[in-house]
């Protein structure tokens, strides 16, 4: 007899049938709750969206109008014999119905940009990927060999470590102006605030997760006859290489989340600058579309990024998931 | 109660006198010579071992021993080079030793394969670190993970394989550079009781049939007179040598002498030593509460 896995026992693994159902649930309950913020009329809808302005000269059909603003006219109306205005419930502009950012979600591809000077969604997407990748990558350069020397060697740790704790508490955006003075308008004080965004954190969690290694490996590598610098290229690094990799994931994720902040400095672009477009038109569906997008590539990078270290780093042990 | 009449522990029969008079023929190999080790710590200076002298003959066995604390492990490592005495030396082959290196090989305790590398690579890692080149590395590996009986694992993983195949390469990596003398650091504390037998015996099997001179820590009292040729008794507080016993056991040795007059007449000497019975009271700065018949007052004996 199969005995059916609790839902609720502390710390213990559920089944994957649990898990499948709750994975799904975690997306499914967000959306059921929007969806009935957006399609049951009475649980919010602040608004009234006028449908017939009837004898009220100010109002327009489609204009979004307060509850209470609209039954004032209505009563006036009433009172004055004339043409009742006609309308119905709905939400506040901001807040979209899911099915129109479903559909803005298609549309914003397909969509021509208005002036040609502007850029195709895909090729705003392009370009906040692009600048993501290389302030990233720079930073990674720099970042993962100073990383893995603090961590190594004490010398190096004292050198480094004092002034980028006092460094990594300095908001990167605040190096904004500065960035473009020196760096220009387009791409480049991006890329610097992203690489001020991660290189400072990667430096000091790299180190941390190159102490971590077992010093019993390096004191087996050195009763085998290991010698410096092959204690640091044989045994050191391929032995933090899972964890490094690990953390380089979770790196580029505040990547991610500089980006924004980046994309504003200078000349506008990339994905930030098809946002506020798009809010100035009061496009809100088109502005949930690419919020949600922007959560699309971060997931599915990891996961993807995930699968990879599993296939490279066959050795690691299965991380219990608690 | 019928008490069971031992021998010393000092009488041999002529052939174990015969074959300890020829291992003290042989050349020394490791030899320690007023071996001292202090540390700094929150309680002042602490003496971690204290004048520690002794020889280790070509292809002998020897166990050291001792109660918790005793500076065994600190020991081993010493001679293996990882930490360095603050008084005496280490001399390997009349040469002192100053730092860690593949003529003397070490088996920890902990597992310390490399988890990226497998059972063939980790073998090889030594030979490579020598600069061997990775034919003559593979060939040597594969021959002494063919010797501790792995062959067929010798693709798979450490994070595979179980504690005591783990510690079997192990021994193999550390035979595999060839070393003067291998160091072993309560290598089967880890394992349960029946793969640590077995392991014994896989260990003597090794030992007998190449030319390799051994040092092992342990702190169980079996395993010490099954595998030594002499066993180093240390004392704590400090860490000084109590007794070098010279084991009446003759060889081969098979897992049925535990029960033998000698094994049992050195165990006798061992547990004297290691837990003399006057200390035994307040040993660990126990309180012994006992229930006394007094009303209903406990008496807590000092």
């Amino acid at each position: 007899m199969s005995q059916s896995t609790p839902w609720f026992a502390v710390r213990q693994a559920l089944s994957k049938k649990q898990v499948t159902t709750l994975t799904l649930l975690s997306f499914f309950l967000p959306i059921l709750l929007w969806s009935l913020v957006s399609y049951v009329p009475f649980l919010w809808h602040p608004k009234i969206e006028i449908v017939e302005p009837g004898s009220v000269s100010w109002l327009k059909p489609g204009m979004l109008v307060e509850r209470a603003v609209f039954s004032e006219q209505q009563r006036l109306a009433t009172e004055q014999k004339t043409a009742l205005p006609q309308g119905t419930r709905a939400n506040p502009i901001y807040l979209p119905a899911p099915h129109e950012v479903a559909i803005a979600f298609y549309s914003a591809f397909t969509t021509e940009p208005t002036r040609s000077s502007e850029q195709w969604l895909h090729e705003s997407l392009w370009h906040s990927i692009q600048v993501i990748f290389w302030g990233f990558t720079l930073s990674s350069l720099l970042g993962v060999p100073i990383g893995i020397l603090c961590g190594t060697y004490v010398a190096f740790s004292k050198l480094q470590e004092p002034f980028i704790e006092f460094f990594r508490y300095l908001p990167a955006p605040a190096f904004g102006a500065l960035a473009v003075a020196i760096l220009g308008i387009h791409d480049g004080p991006k890329i610097a605030i992203i690489f001020l965004g991660t290189f400072f954190q990667q430096v000091l969690i790299i180190a941390n997760t190159t102490r971590k290694l077992d010093v019993a490996l390096l004191e087996a590598a050195l009763t085998l006859g290991a010698k410096k610098f092959q204690l640091l290229f044989r045994v050191v690094i391929p032995g933090i290489l899972p964890d490094l990799f690990r953390d380089q994931r979770i790196l580029l994720g505040w990547a991610w989340t500089y980006l924004i902040v980046a994309e504003l400095i200078g000349t506008s672009s990339g994905i930030t600058w098809f946002i506020t477009q798009q809010a100035r038109y009061k496009n809100f569906e088109n502005v949930y579309a690419a919020i949600i997008m922007i959560g699309i590539i971060g997931v599915v990078t990891d996961i993807l990024l995930a699968k990879l270290g599993k296939r490279l780093f066959p050795w690691e042990k299965e991380q219990v998931k608690a | 109660m019928t008490q069971i009449e031992l021998p010393s522990y000092l009488e041999q029969s002529e052939a174990v006198s015969a074959r300890f008079d020829k291992l003290k023929q042989r050349e020394v190999i490791l030899e320690v010579k007023h071996l001292g080790k202090q540390f700094n710590s929150q309680q002042g200076l602490v003496t971690a071992l204290k004048d520690i002298n002794f020889k280790t003959h070509r292809r002998e066995f020897v166990c050291v021993i001792g109660p918790s604390g005793c500076g065994k492990s600190t020991l081993i490592r010493i001679l293996a080079g990882l930490e360095s005495p603050s008084s005496g030396e280490v001399l390997l082959d009349n040469k002192p030793v100053f730092e860690p290196g593949p003529d003397r090989g070490m088996v920890f305790q902990g597992y310390t394969l490399f988890p990226w590398l497998n059972v063939k690579h980790n073998v090889m890692f030594g030979l490579e670190m020598q600069g061997f080149t990775k034919a003559t590395a593979e060939s040597e590996a594969l021959n002494w993970i063919e010797l501790v009986g792995l062959d067929r694992f010798a693709d798979a993983y450490p994070h595979q394989l179980s504690g005591g195949m783990k510690q079997r390469v192990a021994i193999a990596r550390a035979l595999a550079n060839k070393p003067r003398i291998l160091l072993m650091d309560e290598p089967f504390g880890a394992l349960d009781a029946q793969t640590r037998s077995k392991m014994q015996a896989n260990l003597i099997e090794i030992w007998r049939n190449i030319d390799i001179t051994v040092v092992f820590i342990t702190h169980d009292l079996d395993e010490a007179i099954y595998l030594a040729d002499r066993i180093l008794v240390l004392q704590a507080n400090p860490g000084e040598v109590a007794e070098l016993i010279e084991v009446p056991v003759p060889r081969p040795r098979r897992s049925g002498q535990i029960i033998s007059p000698e094994f049992l007449a050195t165990k006798k000497r061992l547990e004297e030593l290691i837990h003399p019975p006057s200390e035994e009271d307040d040993a660990d700065g126990l309180h012994m509460i006992r229930m006394a018949h007094v009303g209903d007052d406990v008496e807590i004996m000092e």
